[in-house]
């Protein structure tokens, strides 16, 4: 798929997906600035990669394993698992609604 | 003398001879902070009783020394922010792997460190918590994302830190700040714990005043971790064993230099018995294309956790600069995208790598400076979305490939008393010949 330019429209995909709040003002200026942006990762296109495979991670590491133990000095208890929430209500975080009656 | 001005291994050296007392060594540190800390914005978050934890710990490596550590390592009880708004209030249940190992050789936490926000930018111009200035000259950045790690070594109101680089957040910052940053080998250093940034990249590395201090500071924090799967399990070697040998005989080879000059520094080189030569380096510039994707694609990855029902506060405060880069990396990662870029992206990546292993056949070492030129003025980076990826072109092929450098201050401008500063580089887990080179260099150019 080709794309060289961004509209607000484009933005406002992207936002939903990436769950990013952006208001209108904020959905023009981020397209300018992606088109442009997007002008120097095209040059990626002209690399010669013919047979090449892509590197995702560089320490050639496979299925790095651990015992399945539970180092018990580590465990959170309720409380520190709650610490920082926002919200909490008893022992529980407090979350928006997501289904509907 | 005022004891903040102490390297980390005269401190070590003088606190366990009894010449000084963690007291007097604390206290001259908080003096100079208070002179200093609010007008340079270094520290967000200060242990004013980090003096107490360091007395009982005068029997170990580090012996009880303060250390500044950049704030997206995360330390238990200590607030923990990443320079952004989204975790202005949040107290970490537990410490990164590599804070727990720095507590065990000895180190103090003195406090949390600027940075830019998420660790997304090459200046600390985008940390929600204002910039930090260059303490070499307020006027002038101090480069990023480990911007205030840098500054404090500079300023001396640490007598070490760490910092952290993806692509040139250790270098750059040591760089425009006239210190000594040492990005490990991705794996050297456990990223458990540590707010993710580029999860493929990220490396954890020791901001000293001496080449001998990070050598010290990396053993302290570096080995195999549980926690996280992509460490090593090679032993951790004394990095100080061979960094007096000197460098005669080493082969050198010379990097970028179309760029930006390092004739001197290769003189030099050449003065204490190294072979050097130009070496057929790929071109930087793509590496910046590379690394863009990829960090924006993992980054939109990495925190999408972030989403205000744990422990933060929720993804409306997410800055300008994060918020540009999740949502590039979300583009780049969508199906009908993803080929063009992320997968393109990353046979690319395979190409810096490739070049590297020839060119680690015929060198031991690759220099090159570290930055095209001098630190920017303060604002500099305001309305360029490409700002860090230009400052860093010359780090981003190193630190996509995985590979460990280090920079060491090789010039000072004597009318704006600005740094610059020369980056050496060796293939996979040897810290050790970047450090002697670097010693070497330090010792003979006394800047």
């Amino acid at each position: 798929m080709n794309k060289t330019t961004f509209k607000a429209s484009d933005v406002d995909d992207i936002a939903k997906s990436a769950k990013i709040p952006v208001t209108d003002e904020e959905k023009k200026m981020l397209a300018e600035g992606f088109t442009k942006v997007l002008s120097v990762l095209d040059e990626l296109k002209g690399a010669d990669v013919q047979d090449v495979e892509p590197t995702h991670q560089v320490t050639g590491l496979e299925n790095v394993l651990r015992e399945d133990q539970i180092d018990t000095t580590r465990v959170f208890t309720q409380d520190e698992a709650l610490a920082n929430a926002p919200r909490k209500h008893n022992g529980y975080f407090v979350v928006d609604q997501v289904l509907e009656q | 003398m005022k004891l903040n001005t102490l390297t980390l291994t005269e401190a070590i050296e003088k606190l366990k001879a009894k010449e000084i007392s963690h007291t007097e060594l604390y206290r001259d540190i908080h003096d100079a902070i208070s002179r200093d800390n609010e007008k340079l914005n270094v520290f967000l978050t200060l242990d004013n009783e980090a003096v107490s934890k360091a007395e009982k710990l005068l029997d170990t490596p580090l012996a009880g020394a303060p250390i500044a550590v950049k704030d997206n390592y995360l330390t238990e009880g200590m607030r923990t922010t990443a320079s952004s708004n989204v975790l202005k209030d949040f107290i970490p249940p537990f410490s990164a792997t590599a804070i727990t190992k720095l507590k065990a050789a000895g180190g103090v936490i003195l406090g949390k460190t600027n940075m830019d926000a998420w660790a997304h930018g090459s200046s600390t111009e985008t940390s929600d918590f204002g910039t930090t200035k260059n303490p070499r000259n307020p006027d002038y950045l101090p480069g990023g994302s480990s911007g205030g790690s840098a500054a404090a070594v500079a300023a001396d109101i640490t007598i070490a830190a760490l910092g952290t680089e993806t692509a040139g957040s250790i270098r750059q910052p040591s760089a425009w700040c006239g210190v000594v940053g040492l990005k490990s080998t991705y794996g050297r250093v456990s990223r458990a714990g540590i707010v993710p940034m580029a999860s493929s990249t990220d490396s954890p590395g020791p901001i000293g005043k001496t080449v001998e201090d990070c050598a010290i500071l990396l053993h302290a924090i570096a080995g195999n971790d549980r926690y996280d799967a992509t460490t090593s399990t090679r032993p951790v070697p004394d990095f100080t064993k061979n960094m007096k040998k000197g460098i005669k005989g080493m082969r050198i080879g010379v990097c970028y230099d179309k760029i930006a000059s390092v004739e001197k520094q290769a003189k030099l080189f050449e003065s204490l018995g190294a072979n050097v030569d130009i070496a057929p380096i790929m071109p930087p510039q793509l590496a910046i294309a590379v690394y863009t994707v990829i960090q924006r694609s993992e980054v939109s990855s990495n925190l999408a956790g972030y989403n205000g029902i744990r422990y933060d506060v929720g993804r409306a405060y997410f800055g300008d600069e994060a918020k540009r880069r999740i949502m590039l990396g979300t583009f780049t990662l969508t199906k009908g995208y993803a080929d063009r870029y992320y997968i393109q992206a990353q046979k690319v990546r395979s190409l810096y790598i490739k070049n590297f292993q020839e060119l680690f056949q015929k060198y031991d070492i690759l220099i090159s400076p570290t930055s095209p030129g001098y630190a920017l003025p303060l604002g500099a980076s305001a309305g360029n979305p490409m700002f860090g990826e230009l400052a860093d072109m010359l780090l981003e092929p190193s630190s996509i490939s995985g590979l460990p450098g280090i920079n060491v201050p090789c010039y000072r401008d004597s009318k704006t008393n600005l740094y610059l500063g020369l980056n050496i580089v060796a293939n996979y887990w040897q810290e050790e010949k970047i450090i002697q080179a670097a010693y070497a260099f330090e010792q003979a150019a006394k800047l």
